[in-house]
């Protein structure tokens, strides 16, 4: 056991648990930051955007210091069929200043970010694994890492262990995962000459290109992107579980196949692939976020679920929910109660924050997912909306409303006819406006 | 109390170490910096010693700012003081003057904490590769030297005694030493400890001394740095890979398998160059 007591442990140097130490570093209270990573950002993947709002909300005018790599000022979204592409786009240069999102690497971003925590004053403590949660009686009293002499005592743990949250599960707050409740997304980081980059993507100096994929994702309910880095592109997918269960796909079979898409295959050509990683993105959303605290404890970013993965947020919920839980310890602090009750007040100012708003707004997306609607909305309805408007611009002679209606024709069949249409129609729009 | 100096590098991990195709040299841009893989078993057989007799173990490195780390991580380990030498002026050293420099800070050592009766190093480094300096410390300090030791014996602390196994090319060598030594490290020699929870505690909040030229009043200008450094680096070259012919064993049951595997060797000269009947 180490002699040293600290204020708070937080478990996780990810953007949560950042966001808690420093936040809590900050205000003079002892924090000890622990991640089971050689170094933070050594073990964490996401897609690669970062947004502005949340983050100077803890640290004014990060990005002029911070590694970021591109200052996104165009936003794709492309519909893949198996070789055609309905593309829709916007870029405005408004977008650059103030900067509205980056693209980043998780790598360089979480190990400055948790510099920066360290500077402030947390203490930390790296290649090192929280095995368990020290206990007396139904209280969180500290962690038992896997180092000689590793049990650490605090007033107050904050969990923030990642998607498979195990600390989570030993509270029971964390159920074992259904498929259907979580993606597996894969990821490849392909560098590319910084010049040929901004060629192939129309970009100058440090401007850079989002491109959201759907469709051609082997018959599953998935999203791919492909995002622009200095000199690397970042290419993904993200399919649910359930799925590549029942489909018997692999993975990266999935990002496979979206590499050899005439539309994908120009932009990566000549690349050279420099890392490849996978991980799990917890899509449950709002129904599937587990109790928050309790007495002694708090939990928060992807081990408390919380993406929206409408919107491709993971990183900001995290950063939101880290500060929130770091300002419950200190306010906890202060009045020297660290029990659920003052605890609780964690789940309330995430209640207030967009962060349950927004996961609120989307809860029922998860229904899309279920099988068979998932293969209607992900798989063929793209690969129709194609063909149809192939067909509307395919000038041959015949009329434009026998055009319209063959276009109509190939929707209503790729959903299932008249009504099924209507009723995905209304659940997706449903599940967009919450 | 034995007092023992450990001398580390901070090098470019060799496992992520590209060459520059255009320039020979290597791409240091980028590549994570760690603990001269050797030095950290030099540094495990100093706290051996420390568990077992009791010591105070310096660790000393001539390097950049950035070399704290690696003192910090060595005090994670357990040694008890981390000393960086720093300076412009030193920068740009070959071997020579590395273990001038070194040597003199051996010497300060002594003046701050005492007498020292062993000094471990790495048996070289993973980027200089020439193992020059531990040999070059002991000349300079006019100490015994045992290079390439596998083992660690025994020590004495009455007689003043060491006993070690050194590897060499072909066969071992059991040395008895008095102290004081220098040793140079093999990686067999041990497996070097994990920090405890309290150490890796505190060397978070441990800020390692630096010395500087400043701090050295009998330092020969001369001798340091690029100035003191008569190595020319006259070409670099990235050796061909060889080529070496990988044929597949492929049969239904480990004994198929193995009899093949045997027919075909016995149908090489391998055998023979083996002195295989």
């Amino acid at each position: 056991m180490a002699d040293e007591r600290f204020d708070v442990i937080v478990v996780g140097a990810g953007p949560a648990g950042t966001a808690a130490a420093y936040t809590i570093a900050k205000a003079g209270l002892k924090v000890a930051l622990i991640e089971r990573g050689e170094f933070p950002g050594a073990k964490n993947i996401f897609g690669g955007v970062l947004y502005r709002k949340q983050l100077e909300d803890l640290i004014p005018e990060f990005w002029k210091e911070a590694p970021l790599e591109r200052t996104i000022i165009e936003q794709r979204l492309w519909v893949l069929g198996e070789d055609n592409t309905f593309q829709v786009a916007f870029r405005d240069g408004r977008f650059q200043d103030p900067p509205n999102c980056w693209t980043g690497l998780r790598v360089k971003f979480d190990q400055w970010f948790a510099s920066k925590a360290e500077q402030a004053g947390a203490v930390p403590i790296y290649e090192t694994v929280v095995t368990e949660l020290l206990r007396d009686v139904h209280r969180v009293v500290g962690v038992r890492t896997d180092r000689v002499d590793g049990d650490l005592y605090a007033n107050i743990v904050i969990i923030a262990d990642g998607v498979n949250s195990l600390l989570g599960k030993s509270l029971m707050v964390h159920r074992e995962w259904n498929p259907d409740q979580v993606s597996l997304a894969v990821k490849e980081v392909i560098s590319l000459p910084k010049q040929t980059i901004q060629d192939r993507f129309n970009l100058e100096d440090n401007e850079g290109c989002t491109i959201e994929l759907i469709g051609q994702m082997s018959k599953m309910a998935g999203l791919g992107f492909l995002y622009t880095n200095k000199d690397t592109l970042s290419l993904g997918v993200g399919v649910m579980v359930s799925d590549l269960q029942k489909k018997r796909v692999k993975p990266y079979e999935v990002l496979d196949s979206i590499k050899r898409h005439p539309m994908i295959s120009r932009l990566i050509q000549g690349g050279e692939v420099k890392e490849y990683s996978g991980h799990l993105i917890p899509e449950g959303g709002f129904d599937s976020i587990p109790p928050l605290a309790g007495d002694g404890w708090m939990i928060c970013g992807d081990a408390a679920q919380m993406v929206n993965a409408v919107h491709r947020e993971g990183t900001n919920l995290a950063v939101t929910s880290g500060r929130l839980a770091g300002e419950t310890a200190i306010a906890a602090h202060l009045r020297g109660d660290f029990s659920f009750g003052t605890l609780d007040d964690y789940n309330t100012a995430i209640r207030a924050s967009f962060v349950h708003k927004d996961l609120k707004k989307y809860r029922g997306v998860h229904s899309l997912l279920g099988f068979g609607d998932s293969e209607k909305l992900f798989d063929k309805l793209p690969e129709s909306l194609n063909e149809a408007i192939y067909q509307m611009l395919l000038v041959d002679g015949v009329p434009k409303k026998d055009k319209q209606k063959m276009a109509m024709r190939l929707l209503r069949d790729a959903a299932g006819g008249n009504l099924d249409l209507l009723r995905l129609g209304i659940k997706g729009w449903r599940a967009m406006n919450g | 109390m034995l007092h023992i100096v450990v001398c580390i590098k901070q090098v470019p991990d060799s496992r992520e170490i590209r060459i520059d195709p255009k320039t020979n040299t290597l791409i240091r841009q980028g590549v994570p910096a760690i603990v001269n893989y050797y030095d950290l078993h030099g540094l495990e057989e100093a706290l051996r010693i420390k568990d077992e007799f009791g010591a105070r173990v310096t660790v000393i490195t001539m390097g950049p700012p950035s070399a704290e780390k690696a003192l910090c991580q060595c005090v994670s380990m357990g040694a008890d003081e981390g000393v960086l030498v720093s300076d412009r002026a030193f920068a740009g050293a070959d071997t020579l003057a590395t273990s001038y420099v070194l040597a003199l800070t051996i010497q300060k050592a002594e003046d701050t904490w005492g007498p020292v009766d062993m000094i471990f190093c790495g048996k070289q480094t993973l980027d200089g590769d020439t193992g020059q300096v531990g040999p070059g410390i002991a000349c300079r300090l006019d100490m015994d030297q045992l290079t390439y030791v596998e083992l660690f014996e025994s020590l004495d602390i009455e007689k003043q005694e060491v006993v070690v196994r050194r590897h060499l090319e072909d066969g071992v060598e059991r040395v008895r030493a008095r102290l004081p030594v220098l040793i140079t490290a093999l990686d067999i020699l041990n497996r070097p400890r994990r920090a405890s929870l309290p150490g890796v505690l505190r060397a978070a909040r441990y800020k390692p001394i630096v010395w500087t030229t400043n701090d050295f009043s009998n330092l020969d200008r001369s001798k340091i740095g690029l100035k003191g450094s008569p190595t020319i680096v006259s070409k670099t070259w990235v050796p061909e890979p060889k080529q070496v012919n990988t044929e597949y064993v492929d049969s239904a049951n480990v004994v198929a398998a193995a009899t093949d595997l045997l027919n075909r060797l016995y149908a090489t000269e391998l055998p023979q160059k083996l002195g295989w009947s």
